[in-house]
């Protein structure tokens, strides 16, 4: 996105920064084509697979991964207890699920009419879970970039990129199209998701995640342990595939 | 035009717990029964074997057993005043669908109802007066007792080969049961599972505080145990996957781990898999059912005509394809007048959370039913006289097994991400357990299921509407548990609690439990009931309705047993008495 050309976006930000007033929302669909903006169909994981021979990622743009890598290593860190959600894997872990049937929605009811709905009745979005994170991630860095914060989100200190999480997270940074606590919530789900799931999906990479807390995993008999009250669990933790030394890397 | 197929002596529609139970019941009887189930086939060795059963991500999170949004859901609202919308993907509940139905994810907490349960409007009016009783709580009697239903509850447990410790054996009290408990014939045939430390520890601080804990009535197997019908069942591994999963061990009572098994190889029974039913089609009269209608996997349509038909899907679907089907009275809330959709009610649950410095606990070691409780606060167990609510639950700890992304308590005012959040999961998620409480739901006017003027199926019918919320009566008992839970808590010397009351509106959105009941429930009275006590439909004699859409309000337990009863009640009356005289059993 070098090219000079002025997208909607762009005069959006322009706008704002004359009126100085709140950029009105729009729906991420309707957004005005051009350059490399040019989606093969906003919101949906149905992108050529050979679209990008450069790219690692199944679903997201090289703008995208960089943006969730960022976000998951503040929501998870690496510290003294061990690797984060970023050592983990959790990255990989979101593109694979966005790529497939989770991330096309396909469980979900996705008929009209549509309608922002209270609280109590739950997700009301168009967009699939793919859709969100590809107009939520686009949004996020418009506005640090309309907030004059910096170049994107993934090029924040530390500390400015948790206190733009916790903006989110209250809901209080205005997202172009997209709920910013419904997009919030979604990631920190998915990012739980990856640092615990079996290692098949991609996270939990060496189950660190599992490893950090003591859950043995998919062990399937615990006969011998039930009646050991406060004793120490004594077995390492186990995947469907195997243990992490049995494991091909 | 649908093709028409030859006619049949009975079809079930549906085929989880109530299709095995009716289905094997009926072709004892004789009849060329056949049952349509929208699902697909499902057995333990190839879907849920133990080398990838324990998937957290898979089963739970995205949903692998559970009925498919996209294909059919409900919508959804608090009151009348509100658009109800879609729940567009799943949260609260989680019906089931293939082969089994809901009772393959099923934890197996069995239960019986109390004796009071079954009269809760009579037995409260004389206890409390008519006070207690307000004018939009719609409470009614069953038409059933306890005493009726006891034969049938122990033709289940048996079945099932329920782990567990009588607490009433014929009016005498046994000590280490339930003393609440309803009159028993016989001592369940497994004894109690093994506990781990979390559910030990909150039985000892009951017991020293004078209550009364006993095991939590289990199908999962406590040992090895071979059924009446010569099924197998293998002793649990506390695997720790057994809610919203199914068990690869064979360890947990489901229709293909008891029934199926023999069901399957009669010669006057057949199963039609992805085979979802649209309609019941009645004659002219409208009082006898004659046929279904329904869609095969490649879109065809067929009419399949039946003697007798029985309605054994879930809940929702059964009042759904009541209403569709143009079958009884629909209910209006505005003037009370109407049955189907009435009386509508689900669970009301909460927790506290313990955090302990000195206990390893080792919550991911657990079991669907596998826990230590008291019902010293469950139906009208204790007098309420004052309180402001009436009914009640039983609290304690199940032991389910503590699945990481589900299951990583952290203390009051810990971030739910960050640095903080991380060092909390991990220094407490081996030391911390939970007391649940699970609480009666009434029936209230308000609360009821129709059919959604805007949302369609993928067959382009309307959706279930569910028109739903907890009212004071809910919330008072709800806090009253809470509140018991918590001092329970205390006397467990914790470093700390977390009381996680249920605050405001039902809300569709975090997993609560999947005990709907109601909307086509039974009684002695045809203007008050769609079914009769035998859930026979009121008004199309040939046409039973299965389920927990026939409770008239929802007591403090799991409902699966009273269902199971309910269907050999019924399927007993159906061979013994219908058989012979087609017509009205009541």
């Amino acid at each position: 996105m070098d090219e000079p050309r002025l997208s909607r976006r762009r005069l959006l930000t322009a706008g704002a920064v004359i009126t100085a007033v709140p950029v009105v929302t729009a729906a991420a669909a309707a957004a005005t084509l051009g350059g490399s903006d040019v989606p093969f169909k906003e919101g949906q994981a149905n992108a050529p697979l050979a679209a990008d021979t450069t790219s690692s990622w199944n679903w997201f743009t090289d703008a995208e991964a960089a943006f969730v890598s960022a976000a998951v290593a503040r929501l998870i860190p690496a510290d003294d207890l061990g690797p984060g959600a970023l050592e983990a894997g959790v990255p990989t872990f979101i593109d694979r699920q966005l790529a497939g049937a989770y991330g096309r929605g396909e469980r979900w009811y996705m008929q009209g009419p549509w309608s922002p709905g209270l609280p109590t009745q739950g997700y009301q979005t168009r967009l699939t879970p793919a859709g969100l994170y590809r107009a939520a991630i686009k949004a996020i860095d418009a506005a640090v970039v309309r907030e004059s914060r910096g170049a994107s989100f993934s090029k924040l200190a530390a500390a400015d990129q948790d206190a733009f999480l916790h903006r989110l997270e209250k809901g209080e940074v205005a997202l172009d199209g997209v709920d910013a606590k419904a997009f919030f919530e979604q990631l920190l789900q998915n990012t739980l998701e990856g640092f615990w799931s079996d290692p098949i999906y991609g996270g939990n990479k060496d189950m660190a995640g599992w490893k950090l807390i003591g859950f043995p995993g998919a062990r399937y008999d615990n006969s011998d342990f039930v009646a050991q009250h406060g004793q120490k669990y004594p077995l390492p933790p186990v995947g469907l595939t195997g243990r992490v030394e049995w494991i091909r890397s | 035009m649908a093709r028409k197929l030859p006619s049949v002596d009975a079809l079930m529609i549906g085929f989880g717990w109530t299709g095995a139970i009716m289905a094997q019941e009926l072709t004892d009887a004789g009849l060329n029964v056949l049952a349509l189930e929208r699902g697909a086939w499902a057995d333990t060795s190839r879907e849920f074997a133990t080398t990838f059963a324990q998937d957290e991500l898979r089963y739970f999170w995205r949903h692998d057993l559970f009925q498919t949004a996209a294909h059919d859901t409900q919508t959804i609202r608090n009151d009348a005043s509100q658009v109800a919308l879609p729940m567009r993907k799943l949260g609260s509940y989680l019906p089931g669908t293939n082969v089994g139905g809901a009772g393959v994810h099923w934890n197996g907490q069995t239960w019986r109802f109390l004796p009071s349960d079954f009269v809760a409007r009579s037995h409260n009016l004389q206890r409390y007066g008519a006070g207690a009783i307000p004018d939009t709580m719609t409470i009614q009697d069953w038409g059933i007792t306890y005493d009726d239903l006891e034969p049938h509850y122990d033709r289940f447990e048996k079945l099932c080969g329920i782990s567990g410790k009588a607490g009433n054996l014929d009016g005498q009290i046994q000590p280490g049961g339930n003393p609440f408990e309803g009159p028993r014939r016989n001592e369940y045939p497994n004894p109690p599972m093994a506990m781990s430390y979390p559910p030990a520890l909150f039985a000892e601080a009951a017991q020293g505080l004078g209550f009364h804990p006993f095991p939590q009535p289990s199908a999962n197997m406590s040992q090895a145990y071979t059924n009446p019908l010569g099924v197998r069942l293998e002793k649990c591994t506390y695997c720790g996957f057994c809610e919203k999963f199914a068990c690869g061990n064979y360890s947990k009572a489901s229709a293909q781990t008891t029934i199926l098994p023999v069901l399957m190889k009669k010669p006057n029974f057949r199963l039609r898999t992805e085979c979802e039913v649209t309609k019941i089609n009645l004659d002219s009269s409208g009082k006898r059912a004659v046929s279904v209608t329904y869609v095969d996997a490649a879109g065809e349509e067929y009419e399949q005509p039946a003697e007798l038909i029985v309605m054994c899907s879930y809940i929702l679907n059964n009042v759904r394809l009541l209403l569709l089907s143009g079958i009884g009275i629909p209910y209006d809330p505005q003037t009370g007048q109407g049955v189907i959709g009435k009386n509508y009610a689900y669970q009301i649950t909460s927790s506290v959370n313990l955090f302990f410095d000195d206990k390893i606990l080792n919550p991911f070691i657990g079991a669907g039913a596998h826990g230590m409780l008291v019902d010293e606060w469950n139906g009208d167990n204790f007098d309420h006289t004052g309180l402001g609510f009436i009914g009640g639950g039983y609290l304690g700890v199940v032991q389910t097994g503590a699945r990481p992304i589900e299951t990583h308590p952290v203390p009051e005012g810990t971030p739910a991400w960050g640095a903080a959040f991380k060092k909390a999961v991990a220094a407490n998620y081996l030391k911390s357990m939970s007391i649940a409480t699970h609480g009666a739901v009434m029936s209230h006017r308000g609360n009821y299921l129709d059919l959604d003027p805007t949302y369609r199926d993928v067959y382009g019918r309307p959706l279930l509407r569910m028109t739903f919320d907890f009212t004071d009566n809910e919330h008072r008992m709800s806090d009253y548990l809470t509140d018991r839970a918590a001092e329970i808590a205390r006397a467990m010397r914790p470093r700390e609690i977390k009381v996680n009351r249920r605050k405001g509106s039902w809300d569709v959105v975090p997993y609560q439990t999947t005990h709907n009941t109601g909307g086509a429930i039974m009684g002695s009275d045809p203007a008050t009931s769609a079914v009769n006590r035998y859930l026979q439909s009121w008004d199309v004699s040939n046409l039973f309705v299965m389920g927990a859409s026939a409770f008239p309000q929802n007591p403090g337990y799991n409902p699966t047993g009273t269902v199971a009863a309910l269907a050999y009640a019924s399927a007993a009356a159906i061979t013994q008495r219908y058989l012979k005289a087609p017509g009205a059993l009541a």
